[in-house]
């Protein structure tokens, strides 16, 4: 948060300032936890109202927003926003459902739309002026996402192929020779029921993170070095310019973790769909 | 706050009581998923269905505006196929009349040429036949004149006329028949 990263160095925190000598306020994990707004016990559960909480709201509102508004009475032939929401829908449809999941792909569209929109509008979050923050590094979202998924393939899997159908088809694999299953079955068995859900939610955990902590520390190298010294300008203009270039640089990565996230949620849907490896 | 799972916690304690990042708060749990739900069961409900529904009726309107356009093809074709069979039979029709024509041209040069042989001869043969009448005709005038002829000189010769004398007459008469038997008979050996 810049205010308490502003209090820890001060506003005349500056590179070779005789006046207020301090030292590079790196930014560490603080810049992810936001004072509570209010918090209130629901259900006998303390729930906390931030800016996370708030940045949620705006993200869930703008997405529903514009869907709803795109595909509110949508033509043949489409105008305006319903070209740019029909982009959006045919590339989950025909990029990830029905090129992953096959012919049964188009049931699963609404849930992996869904995923695809609601991650990317939360990452995006994080060049959002006055936002600044990508929602999804908070761990507790990604890992509700990849729970979601998890309860969705696993029940799912279990309906299609029966539980020991399942189970056989996760943890024997077809054309490896016998005794080889005596290492793999419990290597597929942690590596698909406890390994999966969690390198799920911390691929795009720790993407949005790093890149956050990345444009958090060059731009307040860029204020630090802020001087009138040649280091100090020199410094600070190349520190503000990588600021620019990582932020366009996360513009790609918020989209293409959105993108590997909807992609896997597809990826597991059709293994538990289909038993084949 | 009550946790799922509590990760590294802040080294040392340097900041007090600050929760390690992975930590995860039941509350943020919670409101993730509810977040999701919210934006799902709105979307799969509401917005996505319109959708689907205008681009399968998109895909439809496609493939009935090709099959038609297929269809006008596939017309023009049949009457481009029916339009030059009927100008092949015409060319044939064209080239049969005009073989027709020159047989027919040929017959009526033949059979003109054929009446004017005809005409040539019957004309020739006309003029034959007058030929021989005037020929005949003169040789008996000449005959005639040539007794008169001689009667005239014999009768000068003889100091005496003649020409009443039906003796002489005969004789003379008598004279050109064996003449011209002569010639006759002459002409038949030559």
């Amino acid at each position: 948060m810049s205010g308490a990263i502003l209090a820890a160095g001060g506003l005349d925190c500056h590179f070779e300032n005789a006046a207020n000598p301090c030292g590079f306020p790196a930014p560490g994990a603080e810049i992810f936890f936001f004072n509570d707004i209010v918090r209130f016990d629901v259900l006998g559960q303390s729930v906390g109202f931030n800016k996370v909480t708030i940045l949620i709201v705006i993200a869930v509102v703008a997405v529903l927003g514009f869907f709803l508004y795109a595909f509110r009475s949508p033509k043949l032939v489409p105008r305006g926003a319903q070209n740019v929401g029909e982009v959006g829908y045919t590339f989950i449809r025909d990029g990830i459902a029905r090129d992953v999941i096959g012919k049964e792909g188009d049931r699963f569209v609404p849930y992996l739309f869904s995923f695809f929109f609601l991650v990317w509008a939360f990452n995006f979050l994080a060049i959002v002026p006055g936002a600044q923050f990508p929602i999804t590094s908070v761990f507790a979202i990604p890992v509700a996402f990849a729970l979601i998924v998890y309860f969705t393939w696993v029940p799912l899997g279990i309906y299609r192929q029966g539980f020991l159908g399942f189970f056989k088809n996760m943890l024997f694999p077809p054309g490896v020779p016998k005794p080889m299953y005596i290492l793999l079955a419990p290597i597929e068995l942690i590596s698909n029921i406890i390994v999966r859900p969690f390198t799920h939610a911390v691929r795009l955990f720790a993407n949005m993170f790093a890149g956050h902590l990345l444009i958090a520390t060059f731009s307040i190298a860029a204020f630090y070095l802020l001087s009138f010294t040649i280091v100090g300008m020199l410094g600070s203009i190349a520190s503000f310019t990588l600021t620019i270039a990582l932020t366009a640089f996360e513009l790609l990565i918020q989209a293409l973790q959105a993108y590997i996230f909807t992609l896997l949620t597809a990826v597991y849907i059709s293994g538990a769909l289909h038993a084949e490896h | 706050m009550s946790y799922l799972a509590a990760g590294i916690m802040a080294a040392g304690g340097s900041t007090e009581e600050m929760p390690s990042v992975l930590a995860v708060p039941i509350d943020e749990l919670v409101i993730g998923t509810i977040a999701f739900f919210v934006v799902f069961g709105v979307l799969a409900k509401v917005a996505l269905p319109n959708i689907k529904k205008t681009l399968a009726a998109r895909t439809e309107a496609i493939e009935g505006g090709i099959r038609k356009a297929e269809e006008a093809q596939a017309e023009a074709q049949k009457a481009l196929e029916e339009y030059r069979a009927a100008l092949a039979s015409a060319r044939e029709e064209a080239a049969a009349i005009r073989t027709q024509a020159q047989a027919d041209r040929a017959a009526i040069v033949e059979e003109a040429r054929s009446e004017a042989r005809a005409a040539a001869a019957a004309v020739t043969a006309q003029a034959e036949a007058q030929l021989a009448l005037e020929r005949s005709q003169a040789q008996a005038q000449l005959t005639r004149q040539v007794g008169d002829v001689a009667m005239v000189l014999a009768g000068k010769i003889v100091g005496q006329s003649l020409t009443d004398d039906a003796r002489v007459s005969a004789t003379v008469d008598a004279f050109l028949a064996d003449l011209e038997s002569q010639a006759g008979s002459t002409g038949a050996m030559s």
